[in-house]
């Protein structure tokens, strides 16, 4: 008896041991490349943001200076305008119609349910910038569909990428198109894992349709929701592919969709300007970080309404 | 307002109302297939009408035939081809090295007891909220550095495993295979790596192809990085390719633009039309525990 407690508890420990082995190895690669390509370029952006640094090797010490002249930057206050503006138009309209699709997509004895959620899914799996040539055709000047579809109806020719809401417009559009999809099958999943007993014991206790939702939907998806809205800010805050193919790397004669993405790029890789571009990097950095808690907040309270 | 009540009545009064409801639910959904697939059409339209036919008024909404002398005019004037192999290259080692080890690492996290295990995966979800961009310059002079200036490396190498994927991974092995498969495999006397290579991998092979499609995509899709890296003449992506065909001014042909576009997006449409259930599957299961 005591023989055979020893081998066994012996065994276990050795196993455990094995187990470690193997995880780290199974670990270390992500560890060891982010390290490098991570954790490393994130410090020495830090590192940089405080130096006049020219590629070509000279850097000067000059303390803040990169953050005030940042700070003072019109163009800066531009491009967080822009991009706020284009996340708010391509983001919140975007969550909406996905919860929407969402809710029908979750309705009892829907049919071909599996052709309408692989269509939704679409868009998400194209190549963005195929996707962002179509859009500039479609909201062409002179020969755009949707200004033949407008002129219709009295509208007159809109030169929307000259405009600074035309232009977010535009863009929001596109995002709307290659992410509501995605984020409605992910809310979808999020209303499947909540348990049907809920919904029975919430009718049987009269609640209606849109009650249900409200107490029972939105509370089983809220952990979901808010990891959607985080992964949006992200992306949003860096948002360069569409308004870099779709209007110009300069971002409009006006800068009127000039993102901060656009001006890290241009800063950086244009004037060759290495530390201001990366004070820029963490000017995105907090920006994230304060809207990502925000966020956050907020969605929290309005599932616990 | 109608199918609020309709929970309270008898069944015969809710037949009508739900079937209201539910032609609402197929008209939104036919919608927005609509709207899914029109952009996809119109670029064939373009792409195979002649310009004044497309600026007639009303425009052509049927295909044309100069769908040949398109593609005639894009491999003439654009590395198209050459473009879309780098791609391909770029894509699919990205796809496979995911598959690999976001795999093994997201087994790591979800079935193998190690110290520190809450703390890694808790830096791993970290990471996931840092932008890119923030080390982008230093990623720029690093890879200067290593000499690796327009070098595919350049661009595979930090990317060979990706903290989504080892997320992804770790919530599906937890999803799909209880402790009890593994502890039954132990009692067997199989070791951690055996029941890795012979009970996990194969049981979240399916899940495990969705998440390197999605790297595949990524990597596609891939545009600021390559663009840093890859001088855009003898080296570059496809979306490098399309960007050039719209900047540069002596085709201002948008024929060729969408003829262009049709290439860069026709692997990923045969790939989806492959895999779209899986596809589906994949997302929803990963997003489960959020």
């Amino acid at each position: 008896m005591s023989l055979t407690r020893n081998t066994s508890s012996k065994g276990k420990s050795s196993l455990r041991a094995g187990e470690g082995r193997l995880a780290f190895f199974a670990i270390s690669p992500f560890y060891f490349l982010y390290l490098v390509f991570g954790i490393f370029p994130i410090l020495y952006t830090s590192y940089m943001a405080f130096f006049a640094w020219d590629p070509l090797g000279d850097k000067v010490f000059i303390g803040l200076n990169n953050f005030m002249n940042l700070l003072q930057d019109e163009v800066l206050w531009k491009a967080l305008r822009n991009t706020l503006s284009i996340w708010v138009l391509g983001t919140i309209p975007q969550l909406a119609l996905a919860l929407y699709l969402a809710t029908i997509l979750n309705r009892n004895r829907l049919r071909f349910s599996n052709f309408w959620r692989a269509a939704i899914l679409i868009p998400n799996v194209t190549s963005v910038l195929a996707i962002a040539v179509i859009f500039s055709s479609l909201y062409g000047r002179d020969f755009g569909l949707i200004n033949y579809v407008l002129n219709i109806f009295g509208v007159d020719k809109i030169n929307w990428m000259e405009g600074t809401l035309t232009s977010h417009f535009e863009i929001a559009t596109m995002i709307i198109w290659r992410w509501t999809g995605y984020n409605a099958l992910i809310y979808l999943a999020a209303m499947q894992s909540i348990p049907k007993e809920l919904y029975e014991s919430a009718s049987l206790d009269g609640a209606t349709g849109w009650q249900q939702f409200k107490y029972v939907t939105l509370p089983g998806i809220r952990n979901v929701m808010i990891f959607t809205i985080t992964m949006s800010t992200i992306g949003g805050l860096q948002t360069f592919n569409e308004p870099y193919i779709l209007g110009g790397v300069t971002g409009g004669n006006d800068k009127q969709f000039y993102t901060l993405a656009m001006f890290l790029y241009e800063e950086a890789f244009r004037k060759f300007q290495f530390g201001y571009g990366a004070a820029i990097g963490i000017f995105i950095f907090f920006c994230v970080v304060i809207f990502a808690l925000i966020n956050a907040t907020i969605a929290s309270k309005i599932a616990k309404d | 307002m109608s199918t609020l009540t309709s929970k309270k009545s008898t069944s015969s009064t809710t037949k009508p109302q739900f079937k209201i409801g539910a032609a609402f639910a197929y008209l939104t959904l036919g919608v927005t297939t609509f709207l899914v697939v029109f952009p996809f059409w119109w670029m064939l339209v373009v792409a195979s009408n002649e310009k004044n036919e497309i600026a007639k008024n009303p425009p052509r909404f049927t295909l044309g035939d100069q769908l040949p002398v398109t593609f005639d005019v894009i491999f003439q004037y654009a590395n198209i081809s050459r473009a879309i192999a780098i791609s391909f290259i770029i894509s699919i080692s990205m796809a496979v090295s995911h598959i690999f080890f976001c795999t093994f690492a997201g087994y790591a996290f979800a079935k193998l007891k190690f110290k520190g295990q809450k703390q890694f995966f808790a830096f791993i979800l970290l990471t996931m909220m840092v932008p890119g961009q923030l080390g982008i310059i230093p990623m720029y002079i690093l890879v200067t550095r290593l000499g690796w200036n327009n070098d595919l490396k350049a661009i595979i190498v930090p990317g060979l495993v990706s903290a989504f994927g080892v997320f992804w991974m770790r919530q599906s092995i937890s999803a799909v295979i209880t402790d009890e498969v593994i502890q039954a495999a132990r009692i067997d006397g199989a070791s951690p790596w055996q029941i890795y290579t012979k009970i996990v991998f194969p049981l979240v092979r399916p899940t495990a192809l969705v998440m390197g499609l999605f790297s595949f995509l990524g990597a596609w899709n891939d545009f600021l990085w390559p663009m840093l890296i890859l001088d855009g003449d003898k080296m570059l992506t496809v979306q490098m390719a399309i960007a050039q065909m719209k900047e540069q001014a002596y085709i201002v042909n948008h024929a060729a633009q969408m003829g262009a576009a049709f290439f860069a997006t026709l692997p990923l449409i045969i790939l989806f039309f492959l895999v779209s259930k899986q596809l589906v599957k994949g997302v929803m299961e990963g997003a489960i525990k959020g």
